[in-house]
């Protein structure tokens, strides 16, 4: 029997605590511990990007990594991003350019692409395309997604708080 | 698909890591970025006892200049030796093969004493700690000691590491000015694992002449590996096509491929004296090798 801790974490904001075996993915943390389905499991060993959240400020795998390992960190999922009342500017530019068609790989896409454009002033498409290369979509063959990242890359005045994940602060 | 019962620690020093790990006795994993180690566990492969995280020690982070070489503590991220000034303006080839190492949420988080850790024989930066002469240090139950990169990678997911030592910090001592670099890879897709790879480094005198070689090659053998043979035979030579062709055939001599579902041995053979020749040829321009 393996000892449990204690974890606290920020997730889109709010302060979550919560006692959880080491083992615990942080990917099945945000599912099945704080029902935050949004983020999507696929392949659980990093290679189709469906799981990818922001951890302190950074898009990595909450499938390769424990939820131990994120206590004290800052998590943004896309349910941070926007929701369906209130789509922020990339998920519209999403929907505009037709950027999903199952949705799955759509959670992964999106944080990944705004990892991008929050740390890229300027993007051309083969920094999206290079950006974008390890989250896998089965049904669009990337075109739209591509265009719709572009898209919301050209029209980033540099005030673009929208697309700036909610009380994300790093 | 998911991780094995585990126990889990944070120490906050190096001596309480090391003290853990002679505790578990061959037990214990050392965790830091996770990239390896979670898909390891996700799929079974592993059963450790405990984990030990060890992303919480200061010590093990940054990357420092001490006028002769750059230190990079074990827990740095791809990301951060990306986004270094210091590899930048120093290690250009480090900074053109960061990008190849798989993908962006990936680098985020994968650390460079994990990687060499791991040792990977298709993966990057050990072949960059090679090529660029780096040290390692280290710290174990039983006291700290360094070792050269070159004695460190002893076999696939093989080092000289015992199982209560940590990787603490990698030195890696500057080029001398005016060194040129190349670097090539193939992938079957950007971000896999490359199928082969080579980097070199080139000093070129003002007769036009090789002055120093440095090439390493991965993907080709059970380890990265520096061809001792074909740097040798290109020191006092201007790179043509004659001196070209003899350091591409030194190393595909040198080098024991696999055959696997992507690429036979010998297209792995053929591949590396291609990415060779192209590292080769761009490290003498960028030495100035034909302009002088």
């Amino acid at each position: 029997m393996t000892a449990k801790k204690t974890i606290s974490v920020t997730v889109n904001g709010t302060v979550e605590v919560r006692t959880v075996e080491p083992r615990l993915l942080l990917s099945d943390f945000l599912r099945d511990t704080l029902d935050l389905t949004g983020t999507h499991v696929g392949c659980e060993h990093g290679i189709c990007g469906a799981c990818t959240i922001f951890l302190d400020g950074d898009s990595v795998r909450s499938c390769l990594t424990l939820a131990v390992q994120a206590d004290g960190a800052e998590i943004v999922t896309v349910e941070g991003l926007g929701d369906a009342d209130r789509l922020n500017f990339l998920q519209r530019k999403f929907r505009e350019h037709h950027a999903l068609q199952c949705g799955f790989c759509t959670p992964g896409m999106l944080i990944s692409a705004t990892d991008l454009l929050r740390k890229h002033s300027e993007l051309s498409e083969a920094q999206v395309r290079e950006g974008l290369s390890g989250n896998l979509c089965r049904c669009t063959g990337y075109e739209h997604i591509v265009r719709a990242v572009m898209a919301a890359a050209e029209e980033w005045d540099g005030e673009w708080n929208e697309a700036t994940p909610r009380e994300c602060t790093s | 698909m998911k991780p094995p019962p585990v126990d889990y620690a944070a120490p906050a020093m190096v001596e309480e890591a090391v003290a853990l790990l002679a505790e578990h006795d061959g037990d214990a994993k050392v965790l830091a970025g996770g990239q390896s180690l979670i898909p390891m566990l996700n799929f079974r492969l592993l059963e450790p006892s405990i984990l030990v995280d060890i992303t919480r020690i200061p010590e093990l982070k940054g990357i420092r200049d001490d006028g002769e070489a750059m230190t990079v503590g074990a827990t740095t991220r791809y990301v951060e030796l990306r986004n270094s000034e210091l590899v930048r303006a120093r290690f250009p080839v480090l900074g053109a093969a960061l990008p190849h190492v798989a993908h962006l949420a990936i680098r985020n988080r994968g650390t460079l004493g994990g990687s060499l850790s791991h040792a990977d024989p298709a993966a990057e930066l050990p072949m960059m700690a090679l090529l660029l002469d780096a040290e390692l240090r280290i710290a174990g139950a039983r006291g700290a000691r360094r070792i050269a990169a070159e004695a460190f990678f002893l076999g696939p997911l093989a080092t000289d590491l015992a199982d209560d030592e940590i990787v603490v910090s990698v030195r890696f001592p500057y080029p001398a000015d005016g060194i040129g670099w190349g670097f090539a890879e193939t992938a079957r897709r950007h971000g896999d694992f490359a199928l082969a790879a080579a980097a070199a480094l080139i000093g070129v005198s003002g007769e036009h002449v090789v002055t120093e070689a440095r090439i390493a090659v991965m993907g080709v053998d059970e380890t990265p590996l520096r061809i001792a043979e074909a740097e040798r035979l290109l020191i006092g030579r201007r790179l043509d096509s004659d001196a070209l062709a003899d350091a591409v055939r030194a190393v595909r001599e040198a080098v024991t491929p696999d055959a696997d579902l992507q690429a036979s041995a010998e297209y792995r053979r053929h591949l590396v004296g291609v990415q060779v020749s192209r590292a080769l040829a761009q490290a003498w321009e960028r030495a100035g090798g034909d302009a002088r």
